[in-house]
């Protein structure tokens, strides 16, 4: 229960509602309890006594038991509705409103598809809770203690012996949804594997084909088909082996009522409308009873889903604004590294004792291994987490001094592994500044050049990408997210390995064009190939965390150290050293 | 598609700022930041011949299925004979007829009631076999479903591929075969047994009673009413919602991938804006649908109630004439109860069907869909290759009109190394692909050792080709896994030789699990030149006779642009290869340099002839030294 209790913000606000959908639980319990004993009345006063005066009005309150019964569950399912799309509302968007505020170290270790499960599947478990579970148990208590009241007044041994079964079918079922449900699991499993079978091969048919592999792959999904369909009947079996069981077990409970109840009758010890009540009264009885193991299984399945809710809900916040953070107007882009140190855990240090002063409009190119730290050192600047030890500055301010908001609104990134939106390829370069004219969104385009390409799309700047949309290649992807970096105007532009995917020739391009940008802006530009830094004001070579050469082209070649050793793998033989070069290729742009 | 409506008016650009703004101010509205299409099509019109091609998958299991119709026969008959058995029961108080004597009345009880136990007794059993068989039927018949489809669309040739992306395929091969599972499973064998029902229903209550069951009928219009017409509204009315949460499902999806981006450039409240107005539009849809769509039971509740009614009361006064028997009353009252069901469940059939109408249509779309590669009627087993490849005057275009390439002729002798070099959209990889037969020339041929590609079996001429493509797929699984999919029957030393033939095994070596370190299509800790390492050693272990060679032209560590260099020229060995080149160590000790342009090759020569010409080859290659000099 101290789930709901902490969870009480989400629903109190709609407790009436919920609580008005319950009283009607009760009511339309009740009243369908009344048909049968309209017509155990009507066969012994009508029928049997011959009191047929009494019967317009009896059949009239049969009628109208109904009438009331069908308006109370209609208020009762549709406030239930209401109260649990309300509650469900709320908690989405404080899941949202958290998450939005959790820090990058939490989105590296979270898993998409676990936080998915909980935002979709737990929430949908949650609601259906509210919605109905709570009503459904209620109802459970009510339609059997009701129940068994009525038939007791009428005839306490005949209840007796009627509910004689009841145990056993409410031990089952509760024992049959304890079964079926790792049955589900691993069917589930089984259905997973299929399409992870499917969508491999799907993906890689360039791979399955060119080694001729088409034979191997349907085998094998063959055999994760037929686990499937192994794993389906497992838990038919399962199913056919309790739910007849359970069903059976409700029929004998009638059997038992006909034999014992008959005998009474024709002894006359009870009235055959009495007997015919028990007949309607123990359906009412069973139905719920059936239900009984769902409901547990459904209760303590909300429990498990607000639970994995809250742990969400109650997530920390690294990185925030410090109280006394203030807003950085108008930044000059100078950003200074003092004795940084940085480790995403407590153990091995990422960035050690990294110290660095970029002027205002440099360019910083960043080079080094994979894992030597170079997106780590970026990230540093925009706050995207906090320095481990030394400090960040950028204009003299200390980054966790600035508000997160004024800071970020002044940097530009591009990150290594390309994000777009699912929408138009204008939203997407827009992100940052929506309320930026097509001019500058062109621009920004044509900057990045981008807006050939996005022309030669059917419906242009209007053509959706992203997860269903038009498929880009990488390096288009790419150039989107530079325009998009672009266009937030940035004092400061981070490019981690921002170009890996278009040519030499379309990078210089790039290139060429970030350095006639309008305005003064720092830049860092993170790459593999040399002749992506080689014109940078400053170039640092990062190993194991550590600066280990820095300084312009033609020095760190003098080095003959890393930098050098790089130069030489990727351009050991420059054919241009024997031949005179012709004049460059203009346009060199496919 | 929302987004076509603001299309257009985009491409004029404004000369004023606010002129501008208010200009493309619809772009602007907030509910238009991203844009998730919704699903497809769920449902079609009925199509009698669909449904009985669909119905054709059952054929094979066809004694399965007329045992689950026995069975669930069986268990209906059983079912109907309980309400009767009751009112015999109740009959025997009936004062009218009340004439036995108490054991006589005991007598008959206890045989009334063993004959309930037996019913009872019958429909427990039919139930547990006919649960078993209807799933068994249904399972079979998916599988089969399943199996077909996916075989064929393995076969079908790259055009297909090119045309879609993988998830529309994948959803067709999982989702539209999985939504047929409640039709095969319950719909056909039940849809036959409600029509049973109802007539056994129906004569039963007329044997007792013609004018009581005309009477009980009364209602039967409003049910069906109730549970066709009103039911199809009512789930429609809940699509509406579900398509809201998969709304918000696809955002928040994305909202998770993409939240650095997000948070980089301070777009959480804008995005929360964007999340509120989902959240908003499916809390209203969810009320604004449940106050119609909660009706439906009610509405059921209220006609039974009025059933009942008529029941009792048209019954009590036909009992007070001496028409019925007492029992007679509640046995009406019973079976009219279960009238409902089955009237029910087949308008639930009509839905189903017209759900499975729209599935099936987009898998006979798949399977109607022809190869376009296919093996010639007298194909031979092509022989172990020597490499030797003639292009005699090969021509191929995609679509009609537009040529891809254009009479190319070119004689590679066995061991040569061709350089392709030319811009995106020149004709490389078209060249290269037609190797393979991935796709069929449109003019000219293709000859291996004298032998054209369209005469021999596909596998034997694809599995003595290696390609290496440009983006190395992972298929989940080990790393050893991934290297033997070169060749299958490899044992472990001989993964392993061709990794350290090929310098892979020492970062193989120092992963966490070495080569039994699970691998994904992403991450994983794999760097890209690693990848392409690996790529190049399961090529190695195919070790074919000709090879076919994409270079990535995405940058590659630092530290392994070296290892890929030395693993290139190693694999390069000995066999005829064919290089789409980006590398210029590559490139400069081909054989061959083909330089393409626009579908025709253009020049064609070594490194230093090609560099001696004014042309194409030259100009590209001082382009990508200017950078550096």
């Amino acid at each position: 229960m101290d789930v709901f209790l902490s969870l009480k913000a989400y629903y109190w606000a709609y407790r009436y509602t919920g609580l008005t959908s319950l009283a009607l639980v009760v009511l339309t319990t009740a009243l369908a309890l009344v048909r049968p004993r309209l017509l155990s009345v009507i066969i012994d006063s009508v029928l049997i006594e011959g009191r047929y005066e009494r019967l317009p009005a009896l059949a009239f309150w049969v009628f109208g038991a109904a009438v009331l019964q069908g308006a109370c569950h209609y208020g009762r399912t549709y406030l239930g509705h209401v109260f649990g799309a309300n509650v469900v509302s709320e908690l989405r968007n404080g899941l949202y409103k958290r998450l939005q505020s959790l820090s990058f170290s939490y989105f590296d270790t979270a898993r998409t598809g676990d936080l998915m499960a909980r935002l979709t599947g737990d929430v949908e478990v949650f609601r259906q809770f509210l919605a109905f579970g709570m009503a459904g148990l209620l109802e459970f208590i009510l339609m059997v203690s009701l129940g068994l009241i009525m038939m007791a007044g009428l005839d306490w041994r005949l209840t007796l012996v009627s509910i004689i079964f009841m145990p056993f079918l409410a031990a089952l079922t509760i024992r049959f949804h304890h079964v079926i449900h790792p049955a589900f699991t691993h069917l589930r499993e089984a259905m997973s594997d299929m399409s992870t079978a499917v969508q491999e091969s799907i993906t890689g048919i360039r791979t399955v084909k060119s080694f001729a592999r088409e034979p191997q792959q349907i085998a094998l999904l063959r055999e994760r088909i037929e686990t499937f369909v192994a794993r389906h009947m497992g838990m038919t079996v399962i199913w056919s082996r309790f739910f007849p069981v359970m069903e059976l077990l409700g029929h004998l409970s009638v059997v038992v009522l006909l034999l014992y109840g008959g005998m009474q009758a024709i002894s006359g010890r009870i009235s055959v409308g009495t007997l015919v009540a028990f007949f309607q009264l123990i359906w009412m009885i069973i139905g719920p009873v059936r239900q009984l193991g769902y409901q547990i299984n459904n209760y303590t399945q909300s429990l498990a889903a607000g639970e994995r809710l809250l742990e969400v809900l109650t997530t920390p916040r690294t990185v925030r604004n410090r109280p006394h953070a203030a807003p950085l107007d108008s930044m000059q882009g100078h950003v200074v590294f003092e004795n940084v140190s940085f480790a995403y855990d407590k153990k091995h240090l990422v960035l050690e004792d990294v110290s660095l002063d970029v002027k205002p409009g440099m360019t910083v190119g960043i080079i080094g291994a994979t894992g030597s730290g170079k997106s780590t050192l970026v990230s540093l600047i925009g706050r995207y987490y906090d320095v481990t030890k030394g400090r960040v500055l950028i204009d003299g301010r200390d980054v966790r001094d600035i508000t997160l908001e004024s800071l970020r609104r002044q940097i530009g990134i591009v990150f290594q592994d390309t994000f777009l939106f699912s929408t138009t390829i204008r939203e997407n370069i827009a992100f940052a500044r929506r309320e930026a004219t097509d001019a500058e969104i062109e621009a920004a385009a044509r900057l990045a050049d981008a807006h050939d390409f996005i022309m030669e799309t059917k419906d242009g700047y209007q053509t959706l990408v992203g997860e269903r949309g038009l498929g880009l290649s990488g390096g288009q992807k790419q150039r989107l997210a530079i325009a998009r970096a672009v266009l937030a105007q940035p004092r400061i532009l981070i490019l981690d390995d921002a170009t890996a995917s278009v040519d030499m020739e379309t990078e210089y391009a790039i290139q060429e064009a970030l350095r006639a940008m309008p305005q003064q802006c720092t830049k860092f530009i993170i790459a593999h190939r040399i002749s992506s830094v080689k014109d940078a004001d400053l170039i640092i070579v990062l190993d194991h965390g550590r600066i280990v050469e820095q300084g312009k082209h033609e020095r760190l070649l003098a080095l003959n150290g890393v930098y050098r050793s790089i130069y030489d793998v990727q351009y050991q033989d420059d054919p241009t050293k024997s031949v005179t070069a012709t004049p460059a290729v203009s346009d060199p742009a496919m | 598609m929302k987004v076509s409506s603001s299309a257009t008016h985009t491409e004029n650009v404004p000369k004023d700022k606010h002129e501008a703004q208010a200009a493309s101010s619809p772009a602007r509205d907030v509910t238009q930041r991203f844009v998730y299409p919704d699903d497809r099509n769920m449902e079609r019109p009925f199509d009698s011949r669909q449904l009985v091609r669909l119905l054709g998958f059952m054929r094979p299991y066809r004694r399965l299925g007329v045992t689950a119709l026995l069975l669930t026969m069986l268990g209906t008959a059983a079912n109907l004979a309980t309400p009767y058995l009751l009112k015999l029961s109740l009959d025997m108080f009936d004062p009218t007829i009340r004439i036995m004597g108490h054991q006589q009345l005991r007598s008959q009880l206890i045989v009334y009631t063993g004959l309930l136990a037996a019913c009872y007794l019958i429909l427990f059993l039919s139930s547990r076999k006919r649960i078993v068989v209807t799933n068994l039927l249904g399972q079979y018949v998916l599988r089969d479903v399943r199996q077909t489809l996916y075989a064929h669309v393995q076969h079908l040739s790259f055009d297909f591929f090119d045309k879609r992306s993988a998830g529309s395929i994948m959803v067709r091969i999982i989702n539209d075969v999985n939504s047929l599972q409640e039709l095969f499973t319950n719909g056909v064998i039940q849809s036959l047994m409600d029509v049973f029902l109802l007539f056994g229903i129906a004569g039963i209550m007329f044997s007792m009673n013609v004018k009581l069951a005309l009477a009980a009928m009364l209602v039967v219009p409003i049910m069906v009413v109730l549970s066709t017409k009103m039911r199809i509204t009512v789930r429609r009315a809940w699509r509406e919602v579900r398509k809201r949460s998969a709304r918000i499902n696809s955002h928040l999806n994305e909202a998770i991938q993409g939240m650095r981006v997000t948070q980089a450039f301070v777009q959480e409240e804008e995005n929360q804006i964007f999340a509120d107005h989902l959240n908003n539009d499916y809390r209203q849809t969810m009320i604004r649908t449940s106050k119609m769509a909660d009706l439906l039971n009610p509405l059921i509740t209220i006609t039974g109630g009025l059933g009942v009614c008529l029941v009792y009361w048209y019954g009590a006064s036909l009992y007070r004439q001496g028409e019925i028997l007492l029992g007679t009353v509640y046995a009406f009252a019973a079976y009219q109860g279960r009238f409902w069901e089955p009237i029910t469940r087949l308008g639930n059939l009509y839905n189903q069907l017209l759900q499975a109408m729209a599935s099936s249509e987009r898998i006979f779309e798949i399977l109607d869909t022809q190869p376009t590669v296919t093996e010639r009627v007298n194909v031979v087993i092509l022989p172990q290759v020597q490499g030797k490849v003639v292009y005699d005057h090969v021509s191929f275009a995609y679509t009609a009109g537009k040529p891809t390439l254009q009479d190319v002729c070119l004689e590679v002798e066995p061991g040569q190394t061709i350089a392709l070099v030319g811009q995106t959209g020149s004709g490389k990889t078209t060249f290269v692909n037609l190797l393979c037969r991935f796709y069929d020339v449109t003019g000219g041929r293709i000859l291996i050792d004298g032998h054209d590609v369209r005469d021999v079996a596909l596998p034997s001429l694809r599995s003595q080709i290696g390609v290496v493509l440009q983006d190395t797929y992972l298929f989940s699984g080990t790393i050893m896994e991934n290297l033997r999919f070169g060749r299958l029957d490899a044992t472990d030393e001989e993964v392993m030789a061709a990794a350290k033939a090929i310098g892979a095994h020492e970062f193989i070596q120092e992963l966490p699990q070495g080569y039994q370190t699970q691998v994904s299509e992403r991450g994983s800790g794999i760097s890209l030149g690693q990848r392409q390492l690996l790529s190049f050693a399961r090529a190695v272990l195919a070790d074919p006779r000709i090879l076919i060679l994409d270079e990535a032209t995405a940058s590659i560590d630092t530290e392994t642009e070296k290892q890929v260099q030395a693993a290139l020229a190693k694999l390069l060995e000995g066999r005829t290869s064919f290089v789409v080149a980006h590398r210029l160590s590559t490139i400069r000790n081909a054989d061959c340099i083909l330089v393409m342009d626009h579908g025709r090759i253009v020049q064609k020569g070594t490194h230093d002839e090609l560099m001696r010409q004014l042309g194409i080859y030259r100009d590209l290659v001082t382009a990508q030294y200017r950078f550096i000099a």
